[in-house]
Formats: structure tokens, sequence, C-alpha cells
């Protein structure tokens, strides 16, 4: 982030503003406020929406036959248990942390950049958590009864083992989910409000006006207000380190080569914000340019992000290089072996398609400028960096639980149809919530947006 | 209430407001304005305390959540760890922790603010719907001490007001 992190510095990178200039207060209102109230509804969109909800509806039905036959139409096996559902848990649970580091770290961090990208990272992460979230319960096998990871008294008189990582995953993704949609919300009310004052038909008014709950802006509810949304920051920062942290301990707190290892807390929260920041670029560039939203989330906001990516990419590559190097220095032979499988065994093109993916491809080009304020180029980088995260899941559950102490229990994975019919399935809830969300929610914040124009008219005087 | 077009004006009015010794105001604006709640005469907030209070309510039931179970109701040796193995208590402590300050955070702020408010007078100013848009309004409450339907609305008007109105409660 460097020099750039300062709040409106002049800019260092060519003088890209955080908002186009000539805007005031009423144009942004409008502009953003009619995205959802004026015009009409897109081709595009319900072309989107028709796909998105095509793979949802794919999504039923294979969740509905594994319901009916159970966890034996998935590829997993003994000794590798985990496969698809859990490399999809992580994958999921780690885009949805870029939201969440835009809305509360930025805004620790007085970003001012953060402001015209939070709304809709917030509403990613959310439909992200949601996604994740049925991979566990579905790896479940019996799903109809997760309850019992509840801790409640029950007529057997017994109690989860609090001492698994497995049950503090429950409570760090259902407090994850909780807190990210309490500040999505609490986000939302002021812009509720506009929306409800803006609205030309009843039943929006209606609607929105119930959603506002009566927000009026007077002076002392904004004084609470920011104080509560200050604090909600300060809570969701290190909620967000711990769920990864609390997802790695999944993986460290077992014996397996490959798994039993310090640097996981670290790399999995930079891997998490990676891939999310990759995702945030991945929904920003298609929406900027449909809406033509381009004022609002300018080159600026891009090549921010671009070195976000550059500072977590390097960490993960850090990330990668420690395991190999300990690998070696331990002396472990297991480990050994399981580095040396991982980059020359069966499941090699994969591995080296992560590095290709995660490493090499993107921390070679984003050290470029042109790069970085290339919306194409960004693009495909940041989709290479999605597929090379899954796969960086996929190696670390895979090739550890395949191939472990005894060759008589090595065994080898493949993911049937049903596997990849749920992953793609939970894609398409995640898609048709979120193009519902840029329907008939406020994509981007308008009062902060409003606020920021009115603290960049303040630094020219 | 009387409607303003800048956060300056604004806030220079409600110091004059305040300093003429009116003390039942309030003002409504599109974006949170630095220094306009002070400037009326409210500094306090109870929303830190809440969130604290929320704070230690998740972190002591938590703990206790998992102490309870794992040394009176159900205590299981597991390769002979203590039963109060604290350390391993601990993520489930801080999830909990940050959960409940968090839902204390946001519903004690909705219950200070008094939302969710169906129905508020000042929705019946004229442009008020302009508050959640570009224009800033300033509120003197007919409960003020000092308040005079005409001496009030003369001293809004000097203070530079686009427009000045009365509404009824």
């Amino acid at each position: 982030m460097g020099t750039d992190g300062l709040q409106n510095t002049p800019p260092v990178n060519g003088s890209v503003p955080v908002l186009a200039p000539g805007h005031t207060y009423a144009s942004i209102t409008d502009k953003i406020s009619a995205i959802v109230l004026l015009q009409k509804t897109r081709r595009g969109w319900w072309m989107g929406l028709a796909l998105a909800f095509s793979l949802l509806m794919v999504l039923n039905l294979a969740l509905g036959y594994l319901f009916l036959m159970g966890t034996g139409i998935w590829g997993i096996n003994i000794p590798i248990g985990w496969g698809f559902a859990i490399v999809n848990f992580v994958w999921w649970i780690g885009i949805g942390h870029a939201g969440t580091l835009i809305s509360a770290f930025l805004l620790l961090m007085r970003q001012a950049w953060r402001q015209s990208i939070n709304r809709f990272a917030e509403a990613m992460t959310l439909f992200a958590v949601a996604s994740a979230g049925i991979f566990p319960l579905a790896h479940m096998g019996r799903p109809w009864l997760f309850f019992w990871l509840l801790p409640y008294p029950d007529t057997m008189g017994t109690w989860p083992q609090f001492r698994s990582p497995l049950v503090w995953d429950v409570f760090a993704v259902s407090t994850y989910g909780t807190i990210s949609l309490l500040f999505w919300f609490v986000g939302l009310i002021p812009d509720l409000a506009t929306l409800r004052d803006r609205a030309k038909d009843r039943l929006s008014r209606i609607v929105y006006g119930f959603l506002a709950m009566g927000w009026r802006g007077s002076a002392m509810h904004w004084h609470r207000y920011e104080m509560a949304y200050l604090l909600l920051a300060g809570l969701a920062t290190p909620l967000v380190i711990s769920v990864h942290t609390v997802v790695s301990f999944d993986f460290t707190l077992g014996v397996i080569p490959g798994w039993h290892s310090t640097i996981f807390p670290p790399y999995f929260v930079a891997g998490a914000i990676y891939s999310g920041f990759a995702m945030v670029m991945t929904l920003a560039i298609p929406l900027r340019k449909f809406y033509g939203l381009e004022d609002f989330v300018t080159l600026r906001h891009l090549d921010n992000m671009a070195k976000i990516l550059m500072a977590t990419g390097s960490i993960v590559a850090y990330g990668y290089m420690m395991e190999t190097f300990m690998a070696f220095y331990s002396g472990n032979p297991y480990d050994r072996y399981m580095i040396l499988n991982r980059m020359t065994g069966p499941y090699a093109p994969a591995y080296w398609s992560l590095i290709a993916c995660n490493i090499v491809l993107p921390l070679g080009s984003l050290w470029s400028s042109k790069v970085r304020r290339n919306v194409g180029a960004l693009f495909l980088i940041s989709l290479i960096i999605q597929t090379g995260m899954w796969l960086e899941r996929f190696i670390i559950v895979v090739t550890s639980l395949h191939r472990d102490f005894l060759p008589s229990s090595w065994g080898m994975y493949h993911p049937t149809r049903w596997d990849w019919a749920v992953y793609l399935g939970t894609l398409g809830l995640f898609f048709t919530l979120f193009l519902l969300f840029i329907r008939f929610m406020p994509m981007i914040s308008i009062f902060e947006m409003r606020g920021l124009a009115h603290e960049l008219k303040e630094k020219e005087h | 209430m009387a409607e303003f077009e800048t956060t300056e004006d604004l806030l220079s009015a409600a110091h004059r407001a305040h300093a003429a010794g009116y003390r039942q105001l309030d003002a409504f604006t599109p974006f949170p304005v630095e220094g306009l709640a002070e400037a009326i005469g409210f500094h306090k907030t109870y929303v830190p305390l809440i969130c604290l209070i929320g704070g230690l309510i998740g972190c002591s039931g938590g703990f206790f959540l998992q102490w309870w179970p794992s040394v009176i109701g159900y205590p299981l040796n597991v390769g002979g760890k203590p039963f109060n193995s604290w350390p391993a208590f601990i993520p489930i402590t801080f999830e909990l922790t940050i959960l409940c300050a968090g839902l204390a955070t946001v519903f004690g702020m909705l219950a200070l603010n008094g939302l969710p408010t169906p129905y508020h007078p000042v929705f019946n100013a004229p442009r008020f719907e302009l508050a959640t848009r570009n224009k800033f309004f300033l509120c003197i409450k007919a409960r003020d001490a000092q308040f005079d339907a005409q001496k009030t609305r003369d001293f809004l008007q000097s203070l530079g007001a686009r427009e000045v109105s009365e509404i009824e409660v």
C-alpha cells in the first residue's frame, strides 16, 4: 500500500482521483440510487440471473440427491475423507474475507478509497459465507443432525468436544456470518432512507421505508451511528483474522504431514485476502462498466487493489517457500516425502498450475503499472488468482491425505460429477444473490460517498 | 425547522443557536458532519459502554459455556489432559466475545436512537426528503424554554436559512 495509503495524498500514480471531479452530493445520490429505482432492468442482468439461477437449481438437485444417497456419491474415500467439500468451504470463506477487510480494516486505517467498493464487497462476503456454509453441512452425511454441534443440554447429557477445532469452526463461521450481516445492514440503513425518500412508487417506498426503520439523519443519531460503526469495524478486524486462523487449525491440529505446521494461520489469512481481493476485482470490473460507475470506482481503486494483491500474493509465495524449506530442514522423512510427492507425484500438474496461477503470472505482471491500469488484464489476473487459490486448497487437502505414513493406506481422489455439481451450484447461489443485491440495493454506499465528496472539497480549501 | 445549503452554514447556525441559549436542538444531514453533534450540545454516547458490557458478557459466558460441560457436566478424559484445558477454550471465548459485543453495539445503537420509529413529525417538513440527499436542516423544538413561534422563526431566518417552516407535532 505504501505511500498511496495516506488519505488524499496527491496521487502518486499519475493523477487518478478516488472520485471523479465535478460530483456533488446530489449527483452522487441520484446516480447511485437511479440504478435501483429508475433504470429499467437490463437484458444482461436477466441473462446473468437466468444462468446463475439455473446453476442454483443444479445445487438443489445435487444436494437433494446427496441427502437421498449419502456422501458415497462424492469421490471421497478413506484415506481422502475431505475432498471437494472442504476445498470449496475454505475457498469460499477465504473469498469472503476481503469484504470484511475492505469495510473494517481500511475504515480503521482511514483509507478514503474504500468508500466506493465496501458495500458490494460486504455483500460478496455475506454471499460467500452462505455458499461456504453449505459444504461442511453437506459433508456431515446426516446434515439434519447438525445441531449436535451446538452446545445445548440434551437428554443424553452429552456435550460437544470444545477442544476440537471443528467445533471452533462452528462458532467462528457463525459469528462471522452474523457480524458480517450486521455490518452490512448497519451500513445500509442511511442509504435505505435515501431510497425511501427518492422512490416514486408506493411499494418501494413501503419496503425501503420499512427497512430504513425511520432513519432521519438526526445529528444525534449520526453521532451514535458513527461510534457504533467504528466499534463494529474494530471488532470485525480481529474477527476476520481469527476466522481463517481457526479454519487453518482444522488442518494444523492434525498430525498429517503437510498440515501440522505453524505457518498455516498467517499464510491462510494472507491467502484468503489474496483470493478475496481477486474476487472483488472480478466483480468490480464488470459492474463499473455495465452500470457506468467509472467515476466512483476509478483506476485508482483498481491500482490500489492490485497492490494489495501483490502484497498478499508475496506473503503466500513466502508461505510456499517456507513450507518447502521446512520440509527439508526439519529432517522429518514424512514431511520431505510429502513435498516431493506434491512436486512430482500424481497431483504434480495441479501443484505446478497452482504455482503458475498464484505466483508466477500475477506477481510477475502486477509489478508493471501499465498492467495495474489495464482493466482487461486485471480482470484476467483476478480470475487466474482465484483458480490458483482454489488449486492451493485442493493441493493442501488432497496431497497430504492421499499418502500419509503407511503405503498400505495410500489412495487416490477423483472428484465425481456430483462433486462438480455442488461446486458449480454454489457459484449459482453466490451469483443469484449478488445479482439480486445489485438490482435492489445501492451497490455503492451513498452516504459515505457524499462524505467523501465533502472531505475532498474541504481539502481543496 | 430551517433548511441550509452547506455544512458550513449549518454548523455555524447550530453554534449560534446554541450560543443564543437554545437547548432543544436537532439537526438533520445526509451524511455525518464532524462536530455537529457537539455544536447542538450533544456530547455523551453510551454506545462504547454497551459494547464493552456485551463483550464482557460474551467473554465470561463463552468461557463458562465450555468450562462447565468439560469440568462438571460431562468430563471426558482425553489422553490425560486436564479437564480445564483453558487454552483450547480461547478460540470460542474470543468468537463469542466478538459476537455479543457486536450484537450489543448494533442493537444498543438502534435502541438509543429510538429506531425503528415508523412515524416522526419531522418527516412533514417541506422538502425534508432532501435531508437524505443534499440539504441540511436545523430544528428548534417547541418545548425549548426560549421557544417563541415568531422570535424563533426570525432568529432562524437571521442565521441565513434558505427556508424556515413550522411543523405540527
